[in-house]
């Protein structure tokens, strides 16, 4: 735990050492004969097109899971006929889904009716751009990193509410309006916990909060610092996801489908594709505000010295970044998991229920937090980032 | 020209367009819920032309206050308000809107006055990107103190009063009109389902 100094990283501070993609890849073009401009309009959508990839893909493995888990925790089989292990259930679904008929309402507000899914997944997305799989993997290291994604997340209840009204349906309203209510009143605990992280690591970019995290391997995690943070922020996004036990927008024996309820087709899909994308991706912010993103439990370079591999080697390079990637990957799925395990697991709590444990309970415990993290800091400041 | 300059200038021209449509739709739509969702996608291009300069906490900032709070807070009232007469047809319509577009046009011009008159820095201060959250920090807590903290305040009353108003039982009757409260919507105790045997049994919760 090196408050000051930055500490040493798998591929942070080596000597010319980064794994310099963007570079390379420009550098071959620019072999093929293109000008540096173009070569460089070339490599920028492809970081974006691969994170949405990476997205997509994310949403058919957890897709995939929730069914194997539900199956197994009711004791069902499950998928099986579609592909070894039913993996191919997920495409499936999608296929289904983008060749049915696309209805609208007839006294719906058509436009508004189009309009809301598009709101409630582009925020979604557009998150990605903050997650770092690695030191320099990420598509931008914007400075205000974590606090970007609270800002996006915002936006997203406007969308639920569009699509609740333009429904014309009593239950999509109440469903919109339910789903608003709960993602501000979440918002708030959610956005102390992470302030307690940022304390810690005394920056808002991602990219440092893993950094100050990875000196000592696993036992310099935030989890440990901040064990009720943790639990703060990990309830609160299970409801920002709105799944069970706090799936009230969309409870079907009150709702329906909740602001769902006249959606079908394409559009269907963009709310289901946004709330498993929401969900891979709050898998990913736990572990890397928690878990130590990409840092492996046992510091990548230790391992290197061990094995008395120079740590700016091409081959250690690619190693440890490809490390960094599946950690960051198996954390997030492992959280997934235990959100899965959760919502088959719990029963839903009431509207006042949930209210009263948002802002009578939550939001105390959150502040308390904040102010005793404030505290730890003034007075160990070595170990809490002073 | 190069790539940066050509997307800046793009950007800027697709904001500033979103920006002025949407505004003008806020006010002349009929239906306000259309305006209030325009509001949100005005507000949402302001941030965008706060991230063109190089400001990107004010542009989060400005999405995570007015887009994701007061816009939804907008949304909110508007789609739980339940109106019980129909609105009345207003008398010399025409009159008001005459003298409300001579009232906005009349602030434009001075505003455009302002705009021409002031000398310009040009071109303006550098702007100093990530620095500028902690230059924010370093002014909130400094000299501009007291006013952050006059704005909490007020920001505490407001929630107070909304509580007051919201939760009808503390007032019986009406402050404006004196006339009694409309209790309509009011959660009251309901007396139990089935009557209780032989007193309150500790298992069954006590309806709300």
């Amino acid at each position: 735990m090196i408050p000051t100094a930055p500490p040493r990283l798998p591929f942070a501070t080596l000597p010319g050492g980064n794994l310099d993609l963007a570079g390379g890849f420009q550098a071959v073009l620019q072999g093929w004969g293109l000008s540096p401009g173009l070569a460089h309009a070339l490599w920028l959508p492809l970081p974006m097109v691969l994170v949405l990839v990476a997205a997509v893909v994310g949403v058919l493995a957890s897709v995939w899971m929730e069914r194997k888990v539900s199956a197994a925790v009711q004791q069902r089989i499950g998928p099986e006929y579609a592909g070894p292990l039913g993996i191919l259930q997920p495409l499936a679904d999608g296929l289904k889904l983008l060749v049915k008929e696309d209805v609208i309402p007839a006294r719906a507000d058509s436009l508004l009716f189009t309009l809301g899914p598009v709101l409630v997944l582009v925020p979604v997305i557009l998150s990605w751009l903050i997650v770092p799989f690695g030191q320099n993997l990420l598509i931008s290291n914007v400075g205000v990193g974590i606090f970007l994604w609270i800002a996006l997340s915002s936006i997203q209840p406007i969308g639920l509410l569009m699509s609740g009204y333009s429904s014309n349906n009593k239950y999509a309203l109440l469903g919109g309006l339910r789903a608003a209510a709960q993602s501000i009143s979440y918002e708030v605990p959610l956005a102390l916990a992470v302030l307690a992280v940022v304390m810690l690591s005394n920056s808002l970019s991602t990219v440092e909060i893993v950094q100050q995290q990875n000196s000592a391997g696993l036992l310099s995690w935030n989890i440990w610092r901040q064990p009720v943070g943790f639990l703060v922020f990990w309830i609160c996004v299970i409801a920002e996801c709105e799944r069970a036990p706090f799936d009230l927008p969309e409870a079907e024996e009150e709702l329906v489908a909740g602001y769902q309820t006249e959606y079908t087709g394409m559009k269907f899909a963009l709310f289901y594709l946004g709330s498993y994308i929401n969900l891979v991706l709050s898998g990913l912010l736990v572990a890397v505000l928690y878990l130590g993103g990409w840092g492996f439990p046992l510091p990548v370079e230790w391992l290197a010295t061990v094995l008395h591999q120079p740590l700016s080697s091409p081959l250690v390079q690619v190693v440890t970044a490809s490390v960094g990637i599946v950690t960051t990957v198996l954390k997030a799925f492992l959280l997934v998991f235990f959100a899965i395990l959760l919502r088959w697991t719990t029963p839903r709590v009431r509207i006042d229920q949930l209210l009263d444990f948002g802002w009578k309970f939550l939001l105390p415990i959150a502040l308390v937090n904040l102010l005793l993290t404030a505290a730890l800091k003034l007075v160990f400041p070595t170990i809490f980032g002073g | 020209m190069s790539l940066a300059l050509s997307t800046q200038l793009i950007c800027f021209l697709l904001l500033s367009g979103a920006l002025l449509l949407g505004a003008l739709g806020v006010v002349l739509l009929p239906n306000v819920v259309y305006s209030a969702f325009l509001l949100g996608g005005v507000l949402l291009s302001m941030a965008g032309l706060y991230l063109l300069l190089n400001a990107s906490f004010v542009a989060a900032a400005q999405v995570l206050v007015y887009v994701g709070a007061v816009n939804v807070l907008i949304l909110f009232a508007i789609m739980l308000v339940n109106k019980r007469q129909p609105m009345r047809p207003m008398r010399v319509l025409l009159l008001r809107r005459l003298l409300s577009v001579a009232v906005c046009l009349g602030l434009l011009a001075l505003l455009v006055q302002v705009a021409l008159t002031t000398p310009w820095a040009l071109p303006g201060p550098p702007s100093i990107g990530e620095a500028a959250l902690t230059r924010i920090g370093e002014h909130f807590f400094t000299d501009y103190l007291l006013p952050f903290e006059v704005a909490s305040v007020l920001l505490l009353m407001a929630m107070i009063g909304a509580i007051v108003l919201a939760r009808r039982d503390v007032l019986a009757r009406d402050v404006v009109t004196g006339e009694p409260a409309d209790q309509a919507l009011l959660e009251r105790q309901r007396p139990p389902f089935l009557p209780s045997q032989g007193g309150s049994s500790p298992s069954a919760p006590s309806p709300r």
